[in-house]
C-alpha cells in the first residue's frame, strides 16, 4: 500500500497497462511532451516515447474515432479528452461508431477503447467547462461508464477498463486530482467494473454518491452520525453503466430511505434513473420518497459564490437526509 | 313468539350505530311504537321505537357500545318464553374505543370507512414501508397517526404502535400522543390575521377568581390521612387543569401551521425558577397520574431543575404548562406561552379575601389565575369554557375523583 | 405568374426545366458531342487494357456485371416489400468499387459509407451474405443486425458500412493508424461520397493522417449529388482532389467510368501507402444512375444529364473496349451474365428461406464483455 493522489493513481494505472500489452497506447491534446494537461500522463512519454503516448492536434471528433479505427483493427486506445467538455465535439464517433460497432456488425468487432478525462465542475472555469455527462454516456447501450471516486478506486477500474473489450467512458474529476488515498501496489490490482461499494456500513438512511458526491455524502454522514444520531449508508456505484443495482437495493431495503447525489443536472440524469429502479424493485420498502440532490438546472456560473450554490454540498445533503428521515 | 330488536337504519349513511341510552331496561313492559332507546348515528341522536309488543327480555348492546346495521341488540318476548335460540344468533358488542384490527389475511384490500383518516380526502396516507410491516403484523393502520408530511402514517409510526409504550428516544421530547387535523381555511386566515397584530403568537388573556377553601381542605385531609404524602396546591391546580384539558381538548393543542395538533394527554409543563431564568419540566400525562404521583414527580423534577440535571427531553413537549408566582406574593399575572402550546396558566397567590355569597359578606381563600391563550388555536369562548370547568373542578376537587 | 421553382436553377440547366420536375433533353444536347466523348474515354481505356491478363479484365467485368445485378434485383426485392428501412444503390458506380478494390491485396482493409453493396461484393463477400443481410437474416454479414447500411465481414477485413456521413472517414483513419503501429504494410481503402468532403471528420482525418503518415487512401466517389443537393449548392471549392493541398495530401482526379483508370491511380496510391505510409485522396468522378436512394424519384436531374452519363455506362464501355480489341467474344460475356444473374437468383432463393434472427439475438452483440452486477460481487 503507498498512499497516493487520484491523478498518481491514474498515471500508474496507464504506465503499467503500458507496460503490460504492446497494444495499449494513449492519444490526446498534449498527453506525451506537454505532460498531460492535469498531469495525470506525467512521464509517460519519456518512458514509452512518441508510438505508445501521441499528442494529438485538437481535432476531438478527428482522433475519438481514429481510436475507435484502431480499436477495429486490434488495438487498445486509450483516449484521453482534456477535460469531458471537449467529448461533446467527439459525441458522433463515441456514440454512433463505438457503442454499436459489434451489435451492428453482428457480433464482430469489438470496440476495446477507453474514452477517459476529467468531467464535472472545476474551479469557476464557468458554463462550457463545467459540465456532468455521464448521464449522456450512460444512455447508450453498448457503452461502460465509470466514474470513480478514490485513488484505489481510480487505479483499479482504470486498468479493469483498459483491459475490457468494450468501450468505457471513464469519467474524473478535476477537483479531486489531488485527493489521497492508499493503493495497493501490486501491478495486478484491479477492480472489477459493474460492482458498487459500500464506502460508508449505516442503518437510517442510504446515500447513493458518485464521484465528487462521495466525499461529500461521507461528511454528511459523519455529521449525522455526530449531531442526531442518523446512521447513514454512503453507496458509491462507481461503474454507472452497467449500474450495481442490486447493491443499492439490498441497501434501500434494510434503511427504507434514500438520498440520491450528483453533481449532473437533475432532468434525465443518472439519478433520476435510480429513482425509478429503487421504485421498480424496492417500492415495497420505502418510507419515504426518493429524494434526489442534484446539481443547479442552469448552465454552471462563473462567480464562486453562485458556482458554489449550483453544486450539491454537505449542508443540501444533510437537509435532504433529515427530510428522508422525517427529522426537523 | 319472541322478537329481534335489530340496529335500525336510522340515517341514509348510517352503517352502524351505538347505543347512547336505553329508555327501558330487561324486564319491563313494552309495547310497539314506544320509545325503546336512544341511538347514536353518524348523524345525530335518534330514538328508536319498539316493533312489537311484550317484555324486553334481554339487552345485548350495553350503552356506549355499538352495533352494524341489522345486528340484533335486543329481544322482547313474553315473560316466560324461551328465547335461547334466538339469542344464540348475537354476535359479540363492539367497543366504540377500540375498533376491530383489520384481517391479518387481507391487509391489503381497501379499507371500508376509516374512522381515522389522515387527508381530508379521507385516504390514509401511508409509506410503502409502513404499509407492509402493518400488513405483515395486522396492525389495523387506521389506528394510527401519521406523523409524516400531511399525516403520512412512517415506519416509526409502525414500530411506535408495535412497541407501545415507548420511550422517547429522540433528545426532543415529545407529547404522549396526539392527533392532528388539516387546520381549516378560517384557523388559518385567523392564525395569519392576529399574528400581525400581535407578534408571532397572537395572546389573550383570560382571567377568572377561583375559591380555593376546598381545596385547601382536601389537601390538608390528605395530609390527615398520611403525613407522608406531601400534596401542595400547586399538584392540585396541575391534576385539575389536566382533568379540566381532558374535557376541552381545543385547548390541549397547538397550532403547526398547516394542522392543529390534538394532544391525547395532559402532559403539563411546571414553570421552575433557577437561579438564572426559568425551565419547564413536563409532567407527562398527568391526566392519567395519581395527585401523589405528580406530587412527587414535580418535587423531583423541579430538584433537578435547579441542580440543573434535567435532560432535554424533559423540559421540551409540554402540551399546557403553568406557572405559578404565588410563593412571591403576586396576586395577579400573565405569563407567556411557550411555543408551540396553546396556552399557559399564570397561577397567582391564595389570599383571604372577603366575597359576597349568597347575599352576605363571608371571607374566602381566593385565587386569581390568567390564562394566555394563543389565538391561532384558541377562541375567546374555548379558553373561557376551559377555566369554567376549570374553576368549577377545583372549586369543588370532588369532581376529580368522579 | 410563374411558380417557384423548387430546385434553384444551379440544380439543373434552367432552360431544362419542365413544370412536372420530369425533365425533357433540351434540343440542343449534342449527341454528336457525347458520341466523341465517349469514344474518346474508350480509347483511353483501350490504352490501359495492356496491362492485365485478359482472365483478369473478364473477372473485373464479371465483378461489375455481378453488381449491377444485384443492385436491380435488390431494387426489384426492394419494392415488392421484400426489404425494409434505406437501400442505396451503386447502379453506375460499379468501376470505383472494382477498379480501386482490384488493386489491393486481400489483406488490405476496405470501409465505406451506407452505399457499400458494390465494395462488399468486390472485397469478396458473397451475393447471399448481402442478399440476406439486406432481407434482415441471421443468415447475413451482420447477422441481420445491421441491414443495407451496415455490411460487415472481419474474415474480408471489409470494416463496414456506415451511415453518418463522414463517420468513416476517421475509423479508416484509425485503422491505417493500427496498420503503421503494428509495423504491417496493410492498406485501407475508405469510400464516401463528395457530400461528405463538407463534413469536419474529412479535414480532420486527412490532416491526422498526412501528419502522422497514415497508409490510407481515401476515395471521394464524387457523384454529383448529396442526396438532392448538387455539388455547386453545397461546396464552394468544388475541385475536391484540390482540397487535399490544404494537408499537403497526394491527389487525383480520375474517371469513374473507367474501371482501369481507376485501378491505375489505386496503384499508385497503394504503393505510396504501403512502402512509404503516404496516404492519397482520390476524387473519382462518377454518376448514380438511380435516386439517393430506394425512395427517392430523383427528379433534381434532368433527363438529358442522366443520358449523357448512361451513355458513358462503365459496363457498356469496358464491354465496347474487350469486344473491340477483342479480348473476348459477346458469348463469354453473356456467358458470364448469365451465371451471375444465376449468382443473384441463388442469393434471393437464399435469402428468402434464411430463418429470421431467433429473439434472444436481440440482446446479444451489446457488450464483448457483458457484466452482470448481480453476480460480479463477492459480498
Amino acid at each position: 500500500m503507498s498512499t497516493i493522489t487520484i491523478r498518481e493513481a491514474l498515471n500508474q494505472a496507464i504506465r503499467e497497462e503500458l507496460a503490460r500489452d504492446e497494444t495499449v497506447f494513449i492519444m490526446g491534446e498534449e498527453v506525451a511532451e506537454y505532460d498531460g494537461a492535469y498531469k495525470v500522463t506525467r512521464g509517460l512519454f519519456h518512458e514509452f516515447g512518441g508510438k505508445r503516448v501521441i499528442d494529438s492536434p485538437i481535432t476531438e471528433l478527428g482522433f475519438a474515432g481514429l481510436g475507435v479505427g484502431a480499436a477495429m483493427a486490434g488495438l487498445r486506445p486509450i483516449i484521453e479528452f482534456m477535460t469531458f467538455n471537449f467529448s461533446i465535439l467527439a459525441t458522433d464517433q463515441i456514440v454512433n461508431s463505438a457503442a454499436k460497432m459489434l451489435y451492428m456488425s453482428g457480433g464482430q468487432f469489438k470496440i476495446p477503447i477507453v474514452f477517459r478525462g476529467p468531467g464535472g465542475s472545476a474551479f469557476q472555469v464557468s458554463s462550457q467547462h463545467s459540465q456532468a455527462l455521464e448521464s449522456w454516456y450512460a444512455y447508450f447501450p453498448g457503452l461502460k461508464v465509470v466514474m470513480p471516486s478514490t485513488a484505489a478506486d481510480a487505479k483499479g477500474l482504470l486498468k479493469s477498463s483498459i483491459r475490457d473489450d468494450d468501450p468505457v467512458i471513464f469519467i474524473e474529476q478535476e477537483r479531486m486530482y489531488g485527493n489521497k488515498g492508499e493503493v495497493p501496489d501490486d501491478p495486478d490490482f484491479t477492480i472489477p467494473l459493474g460492482v458498487a461499494d459500500v464506502k460508508r456500513e449505516g442503518k437510517d438512511v442510504t446515500i447513493v454518491a458518485r464521484s465528487l458526491m462521495v466525499p461529500i455524502a461521507l461528511k454528511a454522514a459523519e455529521k449525522l452520525e455526530a449531531e442526531q444520531g442518523v446512521s447513514c449508508e454512503v453507496i458509491d456505484p462507481r461503474t454507472i453503466r452497467p449500474l450495481d443495482l442490486p447493491t443499492i437495493i439490498e441497501s434501500v431495503k434494510k434503511t427504507n430511505r434514500v438520498v440520491l447525489a450528483e453533481e449532473s443536472h437533475p432532468i434525465c440524469g443518472v439519478n433520476a434513473e435510480i429513482s425509478a429502479a429503487i421504485m421498480e424493485h424496492a417500492f415495497d420498502y420505502l418510507d419515504a420518497p426518493v429524494k434526489r440532490v442534484s446539481g443547479a438546472d442552469v448552465p454552471m456560473p462563473y462567480a464562486k459564490n453562485l458556482e458554489q450554490l449550483a453544486i450539491p454540498d454537505v449542508d443540501k445533503i444533510i437537509a435532504a437526509v433529515k427530510e428522508v428521515a422525517y427529522l426537523d | 313468539m319472541a322478537s329481534k330488536v335489530i340496529m335500525p337504519k336510522l340515517s341514509p349513511t348510517m352503517e352502524e350505530g351505538q347505543i347512547a341510552r336505553w329508555l327501558k331496561k330487561e324486564g319491563d313492559k313494552v309495547s310497539m311504537g314506544e320509545p325503546l332507546a336512544e341511538i347514536d348515528t353518524d348523524k345525530a341522536t335518534m330514538e328508536m321505537q319498539a316493533l312489537a309488543n311484550g317484555v324486553l327480555r334481554k339487552i345485548l348492546i350495553g350503552e356506549g357500545e355499538s352495533a352494524p346495521l341489522g345486528q340484533l341488540i335486543a329481544v322482547i318476548g313474553e315473560p316466560n318464553e324461551d328465547i335461547a335460540s334466538v339469542l344464540s344468533e348475537a354476535p359479540p358488542a363492539q367497543k366504540k374505543e377500540a375498533p376491530a384490527p383489520a384481517p391479518v389475511e387481507k391487509p391489503a384490500a381497501p379499507q371500508p370507512q376509516p374512522q381515522r383518516v389522515n387527508t381530508d380526502s379521507g385516504r390514509l396516507i401511508v409509506s410503502p414501508v409502513a404499509a407492509r410491516i402493518a400488513a405483515d403484523s395486522g396492525l389495523d393502520l387506521r389506528s394510527i397517526q401519521g406523523s409524516g408530511p400531511n399525516g403520512r402514517i412512517i415506519k416509526r409510526d409502525i414500530e411506535a404502535a408495535l412497541t407501545k409504550p415507548k420511550a422517547p428516544v429522540a433528545a426532543q421530547g415529545t407529547a404522549s400522543g396526539y392527533r392532528d387535523e388539516p387546520a381549516t381555511q378560517i384557523r388559518q386566515t385567523i392564525a395569519k390575521r392576529l399574528v400581525t397584530s400581535l407578534g408571532p403568537i397572537p395572546h389573550f388573556f383570560l382571567t377568572v377568581d377561583i375559591e380555593m377553601d376546598r381545596a385547601a381542605e382536601m389537601r390538608e385531609s390528605i395530609k390527615a390521612l398520611d403525613p407522608d404524602l406531601k400534596i401542595s396546591i400547586n399538584d392540585i391546580i396541575i391534576k385539575v387543569a389536566a382533568a379540566a384539558l381532558l374535557q376541552h381538548p381545543q385547548v390541549n393543542a397547538s397550532f403547526q401551521e398547516k394542522v392543529v395538533r390534538y394532544y391525547e394527554h395532559a402532559d403539563i409543563g411546571v414553570a421552575v425558577a433557577i437561579e438564572d431564568g426559568l425551565i419547564t419540566p413536563v409532567v407527562r400525562a398527568a391526566d392519567q397520574k395519581s395527585l401523589s404521583q405528580i406530587a412527587s414527580e414535580v418535587r423531583e423534577l423541579a430538584e433537578r431543575a435547579r441542580s440543573r440535571k434535567l435532560k432535554p427531553e424533559e423540559y421540551t413537549g409540554a402540551t399546557f404548562s403553568i406557572s405559578n408566582l404565588g410563593m412571591f406574593g403576586i396576586d395577579e399575572f400573565t405569563a407567556v406561552i411557550n411555543p408551540p402550546e396553546g396556552a399557559i396558566l399564570a397561577v397567582g397567590a391564595m389570599t383571604a379575601k372577603p366575597v359576597a355569597r349568597d347575599n352576605q359578606l363571608v371571607i374566602r381563600q381566593m385565587m386569581r389565575v390568567t390564562m394566555s391563550c394563543d389565538h391561532r388555536v384558541i377562541d375567546g369562548a374555548t379558553g373561557a369554557k376551559f377555566l369554567q370547568t376549570f374553576k368549577k373542578m377545583l372549586e369543588n376537587p370532588l369532581y376529580l375523583v368522579v | 405568374m410563374t411558380k417557384p421553382s423548387a430546385a434553384p436553377p444551379s440544380a439543373a440547366g434552367a432552360e431544362e426545366q419542365s413544370s412536372t420536375g420530369v425533365i425533357d433533353p433540351p434540343k440542343d444536347v449534342d449527341k454528336k458531342k457525347l458520341a466523341k466523348e465517349r469514344d474518346q474515354a474508350k480509347e483511353r481505356q483501350k490504352d490501359r487494357l495492356s496491362a492485365l491478363e485478359p482472365a483478369q479484365l473478364i473477372d473485373l467485368y464479371r465483378q461489375m456485371t455481378l453488381i449491377r445485378r444485384f443492385e436491380e434485383k435488390a431494387a426489384e426485392v426492394y419494392v415488392a416489400g421484400k426489404i425494409g428501412g434505406f437501400c442505396h444503390l451503386y447502379i453506375g458506380q460499379e468501376a470505383v468499387a472494382v477498379g480501386s478494390i482490384s488493386a489491393l491485396r486481400p489483406d488490405d482493409y476496405v470501409l465505406g459509407s451506407y452505399r457499400e453493396h458494390g465494395q462488399a461484393l468486390a472485397k469478396g463477400m458473397s451475393a447471399r451474405a448481402i442478399m440476406a443481410e439486406l432481407y434482415g437474416k441471421v443468415t447475413g454479414c451482420s447477422k441481420g443486425k445491421g441491414g443495407s447500411m451496415h455490411m460487415f465481414d472481419k474474415e474480408l477485413n471489409f470494416l463496414g458500412g456506415h451511415a453518418i456521413v463522414g463517420g468513416q472517414i476517421p475509423l479508416a483513419t484509425g485503422i491505417a493508424f493500427a496498420s503503421k503501429y503494428k509495423g504491417t504494410d496493410q492498406v485501407t481503402i475508405c469510400y464516401f461520397g463528395e457530400a461528405a468532403v463538407n463534413q469536419g471528420a474529412f479535414h480532420e482525418s486527412l490532416n491526422m493522417a498526412q501528419l502522422w503518415k497514415l497508409p490510407c487512401i481515401y476515395i471521394c466517389e464524387n457523384n454529383q449529388y448529396g442526396m438532392g443537393t448538387s455539388v455547386d449548392r453545397a461546396m464552394s471549392l468544388r475541385d475536391i482532389a484540390q482540397k487535399s493541398c490544404a494537408y499537403e495530401i497526394a491527389s487525383e482526379f480520375v474517371d469513374g467510368m473507367d474501371v482501369l483508370a481507376i485501378r491505375e491511380a489505386t496503384l499508385r496510391a497503394v504503393e505510396r501507402a504501403r512502402k512509404d505510409y503516404l496516404p492519397t485522396l482520390l476524387e473519382i468522378r462518377t454518376y448514380r444512375f438511380m435516386g439517393h436512394s430506394m425512395s427517392d424519384p430523383g427528379n433534381y436531374r434532368t433527363r438529358a444529364e442522366i443520358e449523357k452519363y448512361q451513355e458513358r455506362d462503365p459496363i457498356k464501355l469496358f464491354v465496347a473496349s474487350l469486344l473491340e480489341e477483342k479480348i473476348t467474344d459477346q458469348e463469354t460475356l453473356d456467358k458470364i451474365d448469365r451465371e451471375v444473374r444465376e449468382e443473384v437468383e441463388d442469393s434471393v432463393k437464399f435469402a428468402e428461406e434464411s430463418p429470421l434472427p431467433p429473439p434472444e439475438d436481440l440482446y446479444t452483440d451489446v457488450y464483448a464483455n457483458p457484466i452482470d452486477p448481480a453476480k460480479n460481487r463477492t459480498a
